[in-house]
């Protein structure tokens, strides 16, 4: 395996049935080395089928799966260069902290006094050192979830996986720890494969996100591309709730379009799409609350809320119930209240 | 009323229902006091020899004193019974003077405490020829005798009881819930006489003479006898019984730990096609009238049995009686108990999160690492539990050794030949009985509290869902394979339960005959249907007892659970810990304690039909506890809060919010208990009579005298009506939980 393969993730045409009941319908995905992609999208739209496939727990259908350049797909889970963080943490109970760790260097044959010193020092990178003697069930769920990020990153592995690793964890320390990962993968540099349903998360440590959507890759891209530029209503619904209205285009020049929204013409970038009718997607932050009569669209507050920061708007108007967000003003608007809405620079987008 | 008080029930809201509270406690006062009052005149205070519902005293009152009620009693010198008029009298003057409050609380519970003391107290201590113990008699002079205790003297005991009940809620205890104090009350009193006055008459029984007199005689021969404690065994000589018993259940325990291990394996574990058909073992022992599987083993590989005779013609060879003693024994405990151990450790098989075997794999361990050193080691607690309870079901077993113990028993039968033998030595049978006891509850106490803390629930809140690992190879072959032929064995044994009924004379003459089930069920119609069989008398004396006990034990078990799940009293954790262990009593101990307590005055019930029920209702009742706790664990308690603040009470609450949510699980205990009243031998065999004969004590009267074709006939029977009673009650409530399941995914889908 040369160096410039090893951490690369290949999927080629995956295909996973579970009797009659299709869980994954095509995939093809190729992750670069040193990667950390997320795979993104609701309940039930086979993220952890796929990870799992991936470690060797379940085997396609069909299709095959590459893993630094080498065919896996019918090496068991045991034999694969890649090692997981379960949802439950699945530490050992009856097994110390520093046995945990040590665990899979002992079962890749590692000398015992070997394995455990490796096991410390695995310890001391996710910040638990001196902690090996406890019990699973005497320390904090915190520290539980390193743990297992510590076991499977003993060992070196090719690619890390995670299945949603912070869902077990209250939302303060979920952004600590997220973070942690984040920063761990960047230093180490290793592949790693990340499955949450949480889109901030997915957004704040991904190279790239693969939102899925049925058993379907839906689109990958930066979390820049898929913000900016969804390839579908369900990814601009799916990462930052956008408002989806229709609009027009009036003419295209130059790779920009004239899009009309209602009473108003917005210049965004073209996508390939021809003149006619056309939808847009709307970020809560892609309008600017003014009040009635400024140029805009007009509308009226149906409900408010003040959230410290800002405040939420829902607005009645001619291109629907549009879901705003005001953080300049601190004082919200009434319902009823008649507004105007005009468009921001940023946060508007032609949907393909 | 005192405003001072620390047990003052919190200030009623408002005046109204102050006033409602205060005339509920002067109601239920004022029916208990009149209810007493009826007793005293009209009710015989003591038994009534004929049975008090046959209703034949009330034409004898005349000419017998004993059949009077207790005014009468009181007025004609039975001077023990005047502190209990006294006592009333003084219940009586406090509801009339005083209102209901804290100190009229305290006064009703001293009374009550009072009345249920003394009237403890006057019934041990005079018997039917008078005082009970030298020592008094020389203290208070002669006292004439008296009969045991009868309706009318446990009816004023209950009233007793709930006068305590009643003061403790008037004193604000629980919030003042009289009928949750009652409840409780009277659990206790019920406990206390049917489980702990028992075991405690046996061990005082041990220190009896023949006149009852104290005597540590008996005891130091039995202690140092060494029938019972030699170890000679050890060097090739005779073991004491106590350690054969020991060894024995050492043996079956690790037998049955490791069959059940092997069945629960390959029924989650492995791709074995009969996976389904497997659990239907674990029914086999709730059917199986505990003797049965001995008796077929002796039609096996007994003297006369097919393949005893089978190898005798092939080889030539001798194979003797080997099976009558402990090797027979134990095969017989083994096939009887491994579906228990299957059961418990199907369980714990299951119970392993997925994810720590997931986990072991992509860790670079291979399915072999991963079962020596993730599974096995899960497995561990839920293994030495299955250990224990095979110990302890080894220990109590009765029928088995009794079919094939021969000459060398175990403590079980010992107990029943010391008692019912030419021996009637009772002090030996109580000593063996309590070294019994002590063996099965330091088993019970064992598995309590040293595995309590060692059950390794699974780390972190939500799931993996995840697979579990096959077996590996080197496990799952040898594991199939004693699979196979443990279960082939088995299903030959019963086939052989089914088969010998029709069967001539087994061992002699194999042609076919239904002689056996006419001897035994055969029915003449000759102007109307008469039962001519000799198993109908015991078959349904078997079935009216049964059908008495079962509604009872599930009443007494439910409302336990209820009180224990739902209920925050003091002494509610020993409450439920002493039930608990009351399972662990053997039926061979709960048989000779209810002889050695209820045969005399105060409580005399034996040869009654009464005794039997008691036995079955308290010692099946801890499985009633276990399936309402489990039931009542998932109904969520906001319900009853719900229906309390809507202004029911407790009462009101059990009857019309929990019991008709609880219906499967009342269902179930009924089944239950109707089903076990059936098949037990143990304790029934000391308590039956000619009139009152059970089946099972019948049938192993019919094993004694060889009579071995209707014997199998009348167990197959047994076996068939409790297949039809359970298969119809699964069929009823699978039946029910399917519709719901079925009309839940309409209304998703709509
Ligand atoms: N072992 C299995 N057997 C049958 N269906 C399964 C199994 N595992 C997953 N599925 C189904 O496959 C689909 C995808 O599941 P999964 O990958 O767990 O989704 P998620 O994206 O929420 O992680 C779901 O509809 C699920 O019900
Ligand atoms: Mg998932």
């Amino acid at each position: 395996m040369s160096g410039e393969t090893r951490g690369a993730v290949e999927f080629r045409q995956v295909r996973k049935l579970f009797g009659g009941f299709t869980a994954i319908r095509s995939l093809d995905l190729v992750i670069a080395p040193g990667e950390l992609v997320t795979l993104l999208g609701p309940s039930g739209c086979g993220k952890t089928t796929t990870l799992r496939m991936l470690a060797g727990l379940e085997s396609p259908t069909s299709g095959k799966i590459l893993i630094g350049g080498q065919d896996v797909t019918r090496l068991p889970a045991n034999r694969r260069d890649v090692s997981m963080v379960f949802q439950s943490y699945a530490l050992f109970p009856h097994m110390n902290v520093a046995e945990n760790v040590a665990y899979g260097l002992e079962s890749g044959g590692m000398k015992r006094a070997e394995a455990r010193a490796a096991a410390e020092a695995g310890l001391e990178l996710v910040g638990l050192g001196g902690l090996g003697a406890r019990l699973p069930a005497e320390i904090s769920g915190g520290q539980q979830q390193r743990v297992a990020v510590a076991r499977a990153l003993v060992l070196e592995p090719q690619v890390l996986l995670l299945d949603e690793p912070l869902s077990n964890l209250d939302a303060r320390l979920r952004r600590r720890v997220r973070t942690e990962i984040r920063d761990l993968q960047q230093r180490l540099g290793f592949t790693a494969v990340y499955v949450t349903h949480d889109q901030e998360e997915a957004l704040a440590v991904s190279d790239r996100i693969v939102v899925m959507r049925e058993g379907e890759i839906a689109q990958v891209g930066t979390p820049r591309e898929l913000y900016d530029a969804p390839a579908s209503e369900f990814i601009a619904d799916f990462i930052g709730e956008a408002n989806v209205v229709d609009a027009e285009i009036l003419s295209v020049s130059s790779g920009q379009a004239q899009v009309r929204l209602g009473a108003m013409v917005a210049e965004l970038p073209a996508r390939g799409l021809a003149a006619g009718p056309a939808r847009v997607a709307l970020r809560s932050n892609a309008l600017r609350v003014g009040g009635a009569g400024e140029a805009g669209l007009e509308g009226k507050v149906a409900t408010s809320a003040f959230l410290g920061d800002h405040v939420e708007y829902e607005i009645e108007s001619a291109l629907g119930r549009i879901f705003v967000i005001d953080d300049e003003s601190d004082e919200p608007l009434a319902p009823g209240t008649a507004v105007s809405l005009a468009l921001r620079p940023r946060g508007a987008a032609l949907i393909p | 009323m005192s405003l001072a008080g620390p047990a003052e029930a919190p200030a009623p809201p408002c005046l109204h229902s102050q006033a409602r509270v205060m005339s509920q406690d002067n109601r239920r006062l004022d029916y208990t006091l009149a209810g007493a009052l009826a007793v005293l005149l009209l009710v015989p205070w003591y038994r009534v020899r004929g049975g008090f519902f046959s209703f034949d005293w009330p034409g004898e009152l005349a000419g017998k004193h004993d059949l009077w009620p207790a005014m009468a009693q009181a007025v004609t010198g039975r001077w023990q019974i005047w502190p209990v008029l006294l006592l009333l009298a003084l219940a009586a003057v406090q509801r009339l003077v005083r209102a209901p409050g804290a100190a009229r609380g305290r006064a009703l519970a001293v009374i009550g405490a009072a009345g249920l003391g003394w009237m403890m107290l006057e019934g041990m201590s005079i018997g039917l020829r008078g005082w009970n113990w030298g020592l008094l008699e020389t203290l208070f002079g002669a006292a004439a005798g008296q009969p045991a205790f009868g309706a009318g003297a446990l009816s004023l005991g209950l009233v007793f009881t709930l006068l305590i009940a009643f003061g403790l809620a008037e004193r604000g205890a629980l919030k003042g819930d009289a009928f949750v104090l009652g409840a409780i009350s009277v659990l206790v009193l019920l406990v206390a006489t049917f489980v702990f006055y028992p075991i405690v008459s046996m061990f005082t029984g041990a220190f009896q003479d023949f006149d009852g007199s104290f005597t540590t005689e008996g005891v130091t021969r039995n202690l140092i006898d060494p029938k019972i404690w030699s170890l000679s065994c050890l060097a090739g000589g005779y073991c004491g019984v106590a350690w054969r018993t020991f060894f024995l259940a050492v043996a079956t325990a690790t037998g049955t730990t490791v069959l059940g291990l092997a069945f629960a394996l390959v029924a989650t574990r492995t791709g074995f096609p009969f996976k389904k058909s497997l659990r239907l073992l674990t029914v086999l022992p709730i059917i199986t009238p505990p003797f049965v599987v001995g008796l077929a083993l002796t039609l096996m590989l007994g003297r006369a049995g097919v393949v005893t005779q089978w190898i005798e013609t092939l080889t030539g060879f001798e194979l003797g009686r080997w099976l009558y003693g402990l090797a027979g024994i134990w095969i017989a405990q083994m096939l009887s108990f491994t579906p228990i151990s299957f059961l418990i450790l199907i369980g714990v098989v299951d119970g392993i999160s997925p994810s720590m075997e997931e986990a072991s794999q992509t860790l670079r361990s291979d399915r072999w690492r991963t079962f020596r050193k993730v599974s096995l080691p899960l497995m561990a607690p839920g293994l030495a539990n299955a250990f224990l309870i095979g110990f302890i079901e080894s220990m109590a077993d009765f029928g088995n050794p009794l079919v094939l113990g021969g000459s060398g028993g175990v403590l079980s039968t010992e107990i029943f030949f010391a008692v019912v033998g030419a021996q009637n030595d009772p002090a030996r049978a109580a000593v063996l009985a309590s070294i019994l006891l002590i063996f099965t509850l330091s088993a019970f106490l064992a598995q309590r509290l040293w595995l309590a803390g060692r059950n390794f629930a699974t780390v972190g809140g939500k799931g993996d869902g995840g697979r579990h690992a096959l077996l590996p190879a080197r496990v799952s072959g040898p594991v199939t394979c004693i699979v196979v032929v443990w279960g082939g064995f088995t299903v030959a044994v019963y086939a052989l339960i089914l088969f010998g009924g029709f069967v001539r004379i087994w061992g002699l003459d194999h042609s076919l005959t239904l002689e056996h089930y006419q001897r035994a069920f055969g029915i003449a119609f000759d102007g109307g249907v008469r039962w001519t069989g000799v198993a109908w008398n015991s078959f349904w004396t078997t079935m009216k007892i049964a059908l008495l006990a079962a509604p009872l034990t599930a009443a007494v078990g439910l409302m336990t659970a209820w009180l224990i799940v739902r209920q925050h009293f003091p002494g509610r954790a020993a409450f439920e810990f002493a039930l608990m262990m009351s399972f662990a009593i053997p039926g061979t101990v709960i048989g000779i304690s209810y002889i050695m307590a209820f045969n005399l005055p105060p409580v005399q019930m034996t040869g009654s039909a009464a005794i039997l029920i008691a036995c079955f209702v308290f010692r099946n009742m801890p499985v009633g506890v276990r399936g309402g706790v489990a039931a009542m664990a998932q109904l969520d308690g906001s319900l009853d809060e719900a229906s309390l603040t809507l202004g029911a009470g407790s009462g009101r609450t059990m009857r019309r919010v929990i019991l008709p949510l609880m219906r499967p699980a009342i269902l179930a205990a009924l089944v239950y208990s109707f089903v076990r009243a059936i098949t037990s031998i143990s304790a029934v065999i000391f308590l039956v009579s000619a009139k009152y004969n059970m089946a099972t004590a019948y049938i192993v009267g019919l094993v004694e005298n060889g009579e071995y074709g209707i014997a199998i006939a009348y167990s197959s029977v047994l076996i068939v009506v409790m297949i039809s009673i359970i298969g119809g009650f699964q069929l009823l409530v699978g039946e029910r939980q399917m519709r719901r399941r079925e009309n839940g995914m309409k209304e998703a889908r709509a």
